[in-house]
């Protein structure tokens, strides 16, 4: 026992003093989930608080181009800016590159006049329909509000967008409809009070997350990014721990070690130990951020789950996962360049195989098979079921189990191949 | 003879893929107690012989008999009963001699206790006391070449081989350890000593084999080869049996 303290020590004071890969192990995976998450948190709060700028250029003379653009800022998008009617579409396009805007709408001079025509049009067919009788008047569909968008918009938020607008286009057009065939059947305006319940009080859509501890707390891009980023973080102790078995193996005190009475297996399982609490340090340390740091830089804190255990058990796991992976890189490599380069770049493929990069959902179905293979997967799912659905241990247990196995197959490589080369 | 440290009978052994033999039917007998240098050029096969009797390299022909024990069984606990200094720094250099000495005591089989002991009295003869708490990347060719002698005979192996333990060093830190290997020697350690500093294997060694091209072309006391080959110096003696064509 007292061999593997000795060891367990040793590796520890070695550890203390690669500063370089102290780096990589706490301050860059620090770095890279403040900056990721900073960037997702922007993001969602672009999108679900519409705060892209909206350039509008209103030709209309008319009123209800006035009402179109009040109903696009209902709609939420609140940021816009009123350009002259003058102006033409490269105008427009050059404001917009000016501006750094994202989107800008042209509503056409004949917008008021064609949607009036139309609601006219519509409501005497419909009385007509009706078995009112009255003359059916002819119209035709005006030209169209023209949407100019950047490229660099994602076509999701390109699509919520055109939804804005097109909900706001159907207020106006509605309103219209309605106000005609009211005025048709009675020869008096339609009352206001009837009007709002009719175009406004519309049943809501309650959006519920669905989680197994009942909690409806509303995941945000912390929740998503603090679990994924760690999880990073704890598989890229390979650039350590792996160059440092190849450093170990190349080293004059890998011939000592093999000289002596004892089996070199107590060294890995020491680096085991050692990198393992490593691992787990990283989880304080990040979580402890997402917790306590977040809210001060204005980002969502993060919730813990408050199944604190299944917490460690799975950090445990992954911890183990991603130290087999290092050992094993750094057993089969020849040099520390080969662990360094290999150990990671197959992380980052593992990462983006895994659903750390790109959300799993959205991986091709060519790609399910392969996502299975990756630790960083399952690692990553048993997170979301603590972080996101709220789930207990026997919900963890079904993800973790494949994070076992995948470790339990990396030992036996790793094993395989020391007693290969002779080392055990 | 007096009771054997170590006895190799009939032992050859080339590398994978290698079609010569590196040695070639060796025969040796040290004795306990002796101070027994091996001598070659370059390229003889004298590193390859001392990883074999460490265990580094496994060997299938011949025997290795270590105080009676066969080594060819992979018997772990064999070694404790050897040191072994090797021609490279074979330590953690960014640890200190005293962390060094800690984790390799401790590999070697002491306790706490014994290390604690064992390495403050080493450290004071190897005359490191003052920097035993300093890394050893910081340290001189010499130093460290102690620290290496040091580290090798922690757990105060019955027999030592050491391979060129003074390679590099100055003529001060040369002194130290040949002297300490004097004492080392008197107090029971067989010595097995590989180098191609000869006028160190003269001060030390008792008797010498040397080694070329895998074989072994003398094996006796000193004095005996050189009255027996009438030289006057061991460098004659080995240019006498290795020649002088370069080895490299």
């Amino acid at each position: 026992m007292y061999k593997l303290w000795a060891t367990f020590i040793k590796d520890l004071r070695v550890l203390s003093r690669d500063r370089v890969g102290l780096t990589l192990m706490f301050v860059m995976p620090i770095i890279l989930v403040i900056v990721i998450t900073s960037l997702q948190a922007s993001t969602f709060e672009l999108v679900n608080e519409n705060k892209i700028q909206l350039i509008v250029c209103n030709k209309d003379a008319g009123e209800l181009g006035k009402q179109f653009i009040h109903g696009i800022f209902n709609a939420g998008l609140s940021n816009i800016a009123d350009v002259s009617k003058e102006l033409t579409q490269d105008q427009v396009s050059n404001i917009m590159h000016e501006k750094d805007a994202l989107i800008a709408i042209i509503i056409p001079v004949d917008f008021s006049s064609k949607i009036l025509e139309k609601a006219t049009g519509v409501s005497s067919k419909a009385l007509t329909n009706m078995g009112v009788e009255g003359a059916v008047s002819e119209y035709t569909i005006g030209e169209s509000v023209t949407l100019f968008y950047n490229p660099v918009l994602q076509k999701s938020y390109l699509q919520s967008i055109n939804g804005a607008l097109l909900s706001a286009l159907q207020l106006v057009e509605s309103k219209q409809i309605l106000n005609s065939i009211y005025f048709s059947l009675n020869e008096t305006k339609i009352p206001e009070a009837l009007e709002q319940d009719i175009l406004t009080n519309r049943i809501k859509i309650n959006e519920i997350p669905v989680s197994k501890n009942g909690s409806k707390s509303i995941p945000n891009a912390t929740q998503h990014n603090i679990p994924a980023w760690t999880i990073f973080a704890m598989f890229f102790v390979v650039t350590s721990l792996g160059s440092n078995v190849v450093k170990e193996k190349l080293s004059g005190s890998f011939v000592r070690l093999k000289t002596l009475p004892t089996n070199y297996l107590l060294s890995l399982l020491s680096k085991q130990i050692t990198y393992i609490a490593v691992c787990l340090l990283q989880v304080v340390v990040i979580f402890s951020i997402g917790v306590g740091v977040f809210p001060l830089i204005g980002l969502p804190a993060l919730n813990l789950p408050s199944d604190l255990f299944s917490l460690f058990i799975v950090s445990l796991c992954c911890g183990w996962c991603a130290v087999s992976y290092a050992i094993c890189i750094g057993v089969f490599a020849q040099s520390q360049e080969q662990a360094n380069g290999f150990g990671a770049v197959s992380i980052v493929i593992l990462a983006a195989l895994g659903g750390i990069l790109v959300p799993s959902f959205a991986m091709p179905n060519s790609f399910h098979m392969l996502m299975q293979l990756s630790p960083l997967h399952w690692c990553l799912e048993s997170y979301y079921e603590l972080f996101l659905e709220g789930g207990a241990f026997s919900d963890v247990f079904k993800n973790i189990f494949p994070v076992i196995c995948i470790t339990l197959v990396i030992q036996i490589l790793t094993l395989i191949k020391l007693k290969k080369i002779q080392i055990i | 003879m007096d009771k054997l440290a170590l006895q190799i009978e009939h032992l050859s052994f080339s590398y994978p893929g290698q079609v010569t033999n590196c040695l070639s039917d060796i025969n040796l007998n040290i004795a306990e107690g002796e101070k027994f240098g091996l001598l070659g050029p370059n390229g003889a096969g004298k590193t390859t012989l001392m990883s074999i009797l460490t265990g580094l390299l496994p060997f299938q022909n011949g025997s290795i008999k270590l105080f009676g024990n066969e080594i060819k069984n992979k018997n772990k606990s064999l070694n404790k009963l050897f040191g072994f200094v090797p021609q490279d720094f074979s330590f953690y250099q960014e640890l200190s001699p005293k962390e060094n000495m800690e984790f390799f005591g401790a590999w070697a089989g002491l306790t706490r206790v014994e290390i604690k002991k064992r390495s403050e009295e080493l450290l004071e003869i190897i005359g490191l006391t003052d920097v035993r708490n300093k890394p050893v990347a910081q340290f001189s060719g010499g130093m460290k070449r102690r620290v290496n002698l040091a580290i090798g005979v922690i757990h105060r192996p019955r027999i030592l081989f050491l391979d060129e333990p003074t390679v590099g060093v100055d003529v001060q830190s040369r002194t130290a350890i040949i002297s300490y290997l004097k004492e080392l020697n008197a107090s029971g350690t067989t010595l097995v000593y590989s180098s191609h500093q000869l006028n160190e294997a003269e001060l030390l060694c008792d008797r010498i084999a040397m080694i070329d091209e895998g074989k072994i072309v003398a094996n006796d006391t000193l004095s005996n080869l050189l009255s027996l080959h009438n030289e006057k110096g061991l460098e004659g003696l080995f240019l006498k049996f290795t020649g002088k064509t370069f080895r490299d």
